[in-house]
């Protein structure tokens, strides 16, 4: 990676930082193992419409949709813990530090990398759902993958970076996605019909919802009924899509600061 | 991606005999245990509890459209083998109401769940079960007449054919006269009430409702109009024919 001198407050370093982080993606396994997910899911969803008595086009569009969701979130957040992890190790992020730039362009150009990374997954996982779904319909569901991933490589990211674990930096991230699509879930069944009055009931519902405040709403987004149904209006998707680039600034600030106050 | 597929490995044989031996061997086993095995479709017994909906939806994680449709192939398997020789017809019919009940909460545009119920759980021989799974597809239908009226079409031609039920068919079809009200719905399922009504020999009931029909203006087509009002024609035929008789 070569800088010029001087190019530490230029946005071009956080960009040539960006282009290196997204050549070692294209360079790894990450467009083998996008493809034989895709190949996978075609064969699954091939063999499921067999089955089926009924819809088997909804049932291979949602579950096609679900399953590459699935596929681009994990290969993101194991591709970034995995890079991360391996720079530490291999003490390349001493020796990209030492030349002539700042922390926080080095951090924001490796996670638009790895979101531009994941924004070519999403596009690849999109195009076999053309197969099923209405062109306008998928346009939303890729936008809204691409910027889940991206919130997934900046959640991966902050915790490579804190943890330095690759199992702990995956652990953390699978739990804060898991937690982020079933809140919603978890919130209803809290205050249903079952749900006592007592006061160890009330303090649960009083943490669900305080734990709900933390996290993102990724329950309403990338849906795989949008592939059926039609995707929302562009209001609501707009809505939607901002509360995750939101919590995606919260997780780079986040990252930011720990990666400012550590001693390399 | 060449960093990725370039082999830096050994050749095979620096690979000890007796660890490739056992490699093989391991695989031969696997494969020889997995074929005796064998793979067999889940018995009737083996179908579990219903879970609560919001059980379902917190496992679908947000994704319910394919969460209902992957149960709705998973539960279809249940006493489905082909060793049996009246498939589900061991099911345990409230249970399995149960699951098609939270499914269908799960995603409640699917049509997927009443469709098996009228097409395959209510073709077994057990009018017991069948009428379970009807009254099943009866209770749902008032949620989206519109998109459910096909299910509980079928379930008004079992209770007809299969049950010989004719007041439990006659109410059905009167659900989908007074409910599903969308005027892409086919002739046959907006008059089936008359068919039923003629069946049970309730010959003014039918004309009146036919003339009800015809009277709604919701024909569009002027060939579906003719046949009704041929066919109100006949009815009328028909009863002045019941009401002489008497008097001979």
């Amino acid at each position: 990676m070569k800088m010029s001198p001087g190019s530490a407050s230029r946005p071009s370093s956080c960009f040539t930082v960006a282009r290196y982080t997204l050549v070692e993606a294209l360079r790894s396994g990450l467009p083998w193992l996008a493809a034989a997910c895709v190949l996978a899911v075609l064969g699954l969803s091939g063999f499921l419409s067999q089955v089926a008595i009924t819809e088997a086009r909804a049932l291979q569009a949602s579950a096609s949709g679900a399953l590459l969701r699935a596929c681009a979130v994990f290969l993101t957040a194991a591709h970034v813990v995995a890079s991360a992890t391996r720079e530490a190790n291999d003490k390349g992020l001493e020796l990209a530090l030492a030349m002539p730039i700042s922390r926080p362009a080095y951090y924001l150009g490796k996670l638009l990398g790895f979101a531009c990374a994941g924004a070519l997954l999403a596009t690849v996982f999109a195009l076999p759902l053309l197969l099923w779904a209405r062109p306008g319909d998928i346009a939303a569901w890729w936008v809204s993958l691409a910027t889940e991933t991206a919130l997934i490589a900046a959640a991966a990211l902050f915790f490579a970076s804190a943890l330095t674990q690759t199992v702990a930096a995956i652990a953390a991230t699978a739990g804060l996605y898991l937690l982020g699509r079933s809140i919603s879930a978890i919130q209803a069944i809290a205050v249903g019909p079952l749900a006592g009055d007592s006061l160890p009931d009330q303090a649960m519902r009083w943490v669900v919802d305080a734990l709900a405040l933390l996290l993102p709403r990724l329950d309403a987004v990338t849906r795989g009924d949008w592939l059926l149904y039609g995707a929302p209006p562009v209001g609501e998707l707009a809505q939607a899509l901002a509360g995750l680039g939101l919590y995606l600034v919260l997780l780079a600030a986040a990252g930011l600061f720990d990666f400012s106050r550590r001693n390399l | 991606m060449t960093d990725f597929l370039s082999s830096r490995e050994r050749p095979l044989s620096a690979v000890p005999a007796w660890i490739a031996c056992l490699l093989a061997l391991g695989l031969g086993m696997q494969v020889a245990l997995q074929f005796a095995q064998g793979s067999r479709a889940p018995s009737a017994a083996d179908l579990p509890i219903a879970p609560p909906v919001q059980a379902l939806r917190l496992a679908s994680m947000g994704e319910p459209a394919a969460l209902a449709r992957l149960a709705m192939i998973w539960l279809q398997a249940f006493d489905s083998s082909g060793d049996n020789v009246v498939p589900y017809r061991q099911l345990d019919y409230k249970r399995l109401v149960d699951w098609l009940r939270a499914i269908l909460a799960t995603d409640p545009r699917s049509e997927y769940p009443l469709f098996a119920a009228s097409r395959i759980y209510a073709e077994v021989a057990d009018p017991v079960k069948t009428r379970l799974i009807l009254d099943f597809i009866a209770d749902e239908f008032a949620a989206d007449p519109t998109r459910r009226w096909p299910a509980l079409a079928h379930a008004a031609l079992l209770a007809k054919h299969r049950l010989k039920d004719l007041t439990r068919a006659r109410r059905y079809a009167a659900a989908i006269r007074q409910l599903a009200t969308d005027d892409s719905m086919p002739l046959w399922a907006k008059q089936m009430e008359v068919f039923i009504l003629e069946d049970m020999n309730e010959l003014e009931a039918a004309k009146i409702m036919l003339g009800g029909l015809l009277a709604a203006g919701r024909m569009s087509d002027p060939e579906e109009r003719r046949f009704l009002e041929g066919r109100l024609e006949e009815l009328k035929q028909r009863l002045k024919g019941a009401r002489q008789a008497p008097n001979r």
